[in-house]
């Protein structure tokens, strides 16, 4: 019954999505306000219809109704709750309903909270949003639809792929479609726009706070995708640059150059068609992502619900959707007015250089995705490209533009003293050349990258507080005077502070776990041991357990260091339902690095029974997860600034009014 | 300065372009230079063997586990023979095999022959799903006439249903 229940809110979602569309078009047409209420009440009823739909698959999964041919296929009653609720999302039917309650909730947040907008851009954004939709419900309902029926009713489902049974993972998808599907809503605003003809400062004020909390949210998605694969896949590594991870990457280096040319559109009313076309092609990247991860045209080691037939309707979807922005805004585009003039060295030209750099990043990441593909189509001659091209290509890209970065920020608009800007960076260019040598000669690296990697990490934090000190005028005022404007700051430019010290955060930890990786492997027997860095490991027992679902054998390790002894526990599980083993590793933190084993399989050594025991000693890698939801959390904080809010125009503007009549 | 154009306008188009260009072309140039390196390409042991791939060289090798080849040692290394039935790889591999390794199934390794003919693998890659053949070891062995699955290619190619 709530399977039925499900499917048919699903396809009232579908059709509600076509009013949603329909009646907000209309309503700009005929600037009709009684449509355009229509609209916004569409737009809420399809995200109400598309909620529904979802926890109704939710209640099949926590029943374990295995009727349902979803369900069957990717749970078993044995499953802990977490795990049957995040099984939800674990397939390609239930995500792609994740990614439509994500959709549909943003056209109706734009509908609840967009009461400042102008109503015709307003009723022009739900309606693309209704399309988006139109489209993506149709294809969950037609051909991908999680609520389809089995005759037979097995007695026990296949189970989720015990590798996805993790509590990070569980959280993961909300947070990264969330993102992914957030950029949704710009790229509603600027279809909206280029059918209105005009993208000004205002526009860009209404776009910016929805870029900056999908790009945030997104941030969250990634970091914690990659720190389960670090923890759960047991190879020590936190990307690969694996077609599914660089799928994610791209629409985050598109968000993150379109939040800071919206800064520009903003504040200057300069570059609006590139912003424009930035907010379309966010959602481009998103679009091409989905597609990519499900159709399983490139070979990914974590691939995720292939179906090559449904994948080719995705890249249909991908072609209509983005195809008809792209056009629109071919034609419509030239018509954009151009505004503020700026000199090339301002806080304009910094961010136009910003830009640049992240733009041609994302080309660059495309580049390598997709070249294996295109190569293969021509020669016929399969190719991998991997960690080593990134690394030659991405890196020093991104190493230019970080350099760039605390510059830019101690730049005034319009026109700026450049030789004033070096001056107010002098301590910060001290402590990166400190931290540089610092690393040479302490941190006993084999290369100079990692002290490259620790000087331009220390430029960036040093950086981003020499600017919050030349904004309150440290030193240069009272203390009092300080404390006074730190106060006052608008919390936007606190945000801009920490988003701008999490990436100087981020390369530190990158350049040092990368570089400072020391890795050990060897089969050993209970009382052998062995050495990882300053570390040495003893397999002391092994021990088997049982878990709600799997059965393990669970290696207890000593770990002998100058500082007295601790134990370890990793363990490799066996899972009966999917036939599947899966290493469980132990980490042990010391500060901002980890100590971090794999106990692998049991082996024969010399007539004894021994096992495979992995261990890597991963300095400051805490600081690459660190860094990111630094940056996530400088977003937040931008976002919860008044200024930024939708409302707080009217809000102004009421008690304007309130005090004019007082 | 009267080879710049006159207008406030274009003058500042030509300055984006200018900065622009070589930025773009910097990118693209890299990216083509760092190709012919750091590109891996996909051989089967027989197509290895006819473009008599250097030593040394990072390639990527798929086929089958041949059965009953695989041995491992205490020192944490493992041994086995990757086949594309025409042709036969030894391959040494130091580490923990991927969960989906088994014999008889599909593998890939990424590494490089020693100068002896053994492949030395750095990585042998794990597929996350249900399917144990990966993409381009099926599209060899269909190429080669080796093939001896189901038409979906879910199926193992040694034909016995080897769901372990």
């Amino acid at each position: 019954m709530i399977a039925e229940l499900g499917a048919f809110a699903l396809v009232l979602a579908f059709a509600l999505s076509a009013a949603q569309a329909g009646f907000s078009f209309a309503g700009r047409y005929w600037r009709n306000a009684a449509l355009r209420g229509a609209g916004e009440g569409a737009a809420l009823a399809t995200l109400l219809t598309t909620a529904t739909a979802f926890f109704a698959l939710m209640v099949c999964f926590i029943t374990s109704d295995f009727s349902v041919a979803n369900v069957a296929a990717n749970s078993h009653t044995d499953k802990p709750l977490l795990y049957k609720i995040a099984a939800v999302w674990g397939s390609h039917e239930g995500s792609m309903l994740l990614w439509n309650l994500a959709l549909t909730g943003f056209g109706a947040t734009v509908a609840i909270w967009g009461r400042d907008l102008p109503a015709g851009l307003k009723s022009l954004t739900i309606g693309v949003q209704g399309l988006l939709g139109l489209v993506f419900l149709g294809y969950t309902a037609l051909v991908s639809n999680p609520f389809l029926r089995l005759a037979v009713a097995p007695v026990e489902g296949a189970s989720l792929n015990p590798i996805l049974q993790d509590p990070f993972l569980a959280i993961h998808p909300p947070f990264l479609y969330s993102g992914y599907v957030g950029f949704s809503v710009v790229f509603s605003f600027a279809i909206a726009a280029l059918i209105e003809g005009r993208v000004d400062a205002a526009w860009a004020r209404w776009v910016r706070p929805w870029a900056l909390a999908a790009w945030s949210l997104l941030t969250v998605g990634i970091t914690l995708g990659s720190f389960w694969a670090y923890y759960e896949l047991g190879w020590g590594g936190w990307w690969f640059w694996d077609p599914v991870e660089n799928a994610s990457f791209m629409p985050w280096l598109v968000g993150a150059a379109l939040l800071h040319s919206a800064i520009v559109t903003e504040k200057r009313g300069a570059m609006p068609g590139w912003t424009v076309f930035l907010g379309l092609l966010a959602f481009s990247f998103s679009m091409l992502g989905a597609f990519l991860v499900r159709s399983g045209i490139l070979t990914s080691v974590h691939a995720f619900a292939v179906d090559p037939k449904r994948g080719s309707i995705l890249l249909g979807i991908l072609a209509v959707a983005a195809g008809s922005g792209f056009s629109l805004f071919a034609w419509r585009a030239p018509m954009l007015k151009a505004g503020g003039l700026f000199a090339p060295v301002s806080r304009e030209g910094a961010l136009v250089l910003n830009n640049l750099f992240l733009a041609t990043a994302a080309l660059i990441v495309m580049t390598g995705t997709l070249y294996p593909l295109g190569y293969q189509a021509a020669t016929g001659q399969p190719l991998s490209v991997g960690a080593p091209w990134f690394n030659l290509t991405f890196a020093p890209l991104m190493a230019v533009v970080l350099f760039i970065l605390p510059a830019g920020t101690m730049l005034s608009w319009k026109r700026a003293d450049a030789l004033g800007a070096v001056q107010r960076l002098w301590a910060a260019g001290l402590a990166a050349v400190a931290m540089g040598t610092g690393g040479l000669l302490l941190v006993q690296t084999k290369t100079a990258f990692a002290a490259i990697g620790l000087a331009l990490g220390g430029w960036l934090i040093a950086g981003a507080l020499a600017e919050l000190a030349f904004r309150v005028r440290l030193g240069k005022a009272p203390l009092t005077e300080s404390l006074r404007r730190l106060r006052h700051l608008p919390r936007a430019s606190f945000g801009m502070t920490l988003a701008h010290i999490g990436v100087g955060v981020f390369v530190l930890g990158a350049s040092v776990e990368t570089h400072g990786r020391i890795e050990a492997a060897r089969a050993v027997a209970v009382g052998e041991s062995v050495q990882v860095g300053q570390f040495t490991l003893t397999l002391s027992d092994v021990a088997s357990v049982e878990g709600p679902n799997y059965t393990a054998e669970r290696g207890t390790v000593r770990v002998t260091s100058a500082s007295g002894d601790t134990f370890l526990k990793p363990e490799r599980r066996f899972y009966p339902a999917n036939r599947q083993t899966v290493s469980q590793v132990a980490i042990q933190s010391h500060g901002p690095s980890d100590l971090y084993v794999v106990f692998g399989e049991r082996r024969e050594a010399q007539g004894k029974p021994s096992w495979l025991i992995r261990a890597y000693w991963n300095p400051w890698a805490r600081l690459i997860f660190g860094g990111p939801l630094l940056m996530a959390l400088g977003g937040a904080i931008s976002l919860s600034d008044p200024r930024l809010r939708l409302a707080a125009g009217a809000r102004a503007r009421a008690t304007a009014i309130a005090g004019a009549k007082a | 300065m009267s080879f710049l154009p006159k207008s406030r306008k274009a003058r500042r188009r030509l300055m984006a372009v200018a900065v622009a260009a070589p930025i773009l072309a910097i990118g693209v140039g890299l990216s083509l230079y760092a190709m012919g390196d750091a590109a891996v390409f996909f051989y089967t042991p027989v197509q290895a063997h006819q473009k008599h791939v250097p030593s040394g060289r990072t390639i990527r090798i798929g086929g089958l586990v041949e059965k009953g080849s695989v041995s491992k040692s205490g020192d944490g290394r493992v041994m086995f023979a990757v086949t594309d039935r025409l042709a036969t790889d030894k391959v040494e591999f130091k580490g923990d095999l991927p969960d989906l390794f088994r014999e008889g199934q599909g593998v890939v390794a990424q590494g490089a022959y020693r100068d002896d003919g053994v492949f030395v693998a750095r990585e042998v890659l794990a597929k996350h799903d249900e399917k144990y053949m990966p993409k381009e070891v099926s599209d060899a062995l269909k190429k080669s006439g080796q093939w001896r699955g189901g038409p979906d290619g879910g199926a193992s190619a040694s034909g016995g249903s080897q769901r372990p």
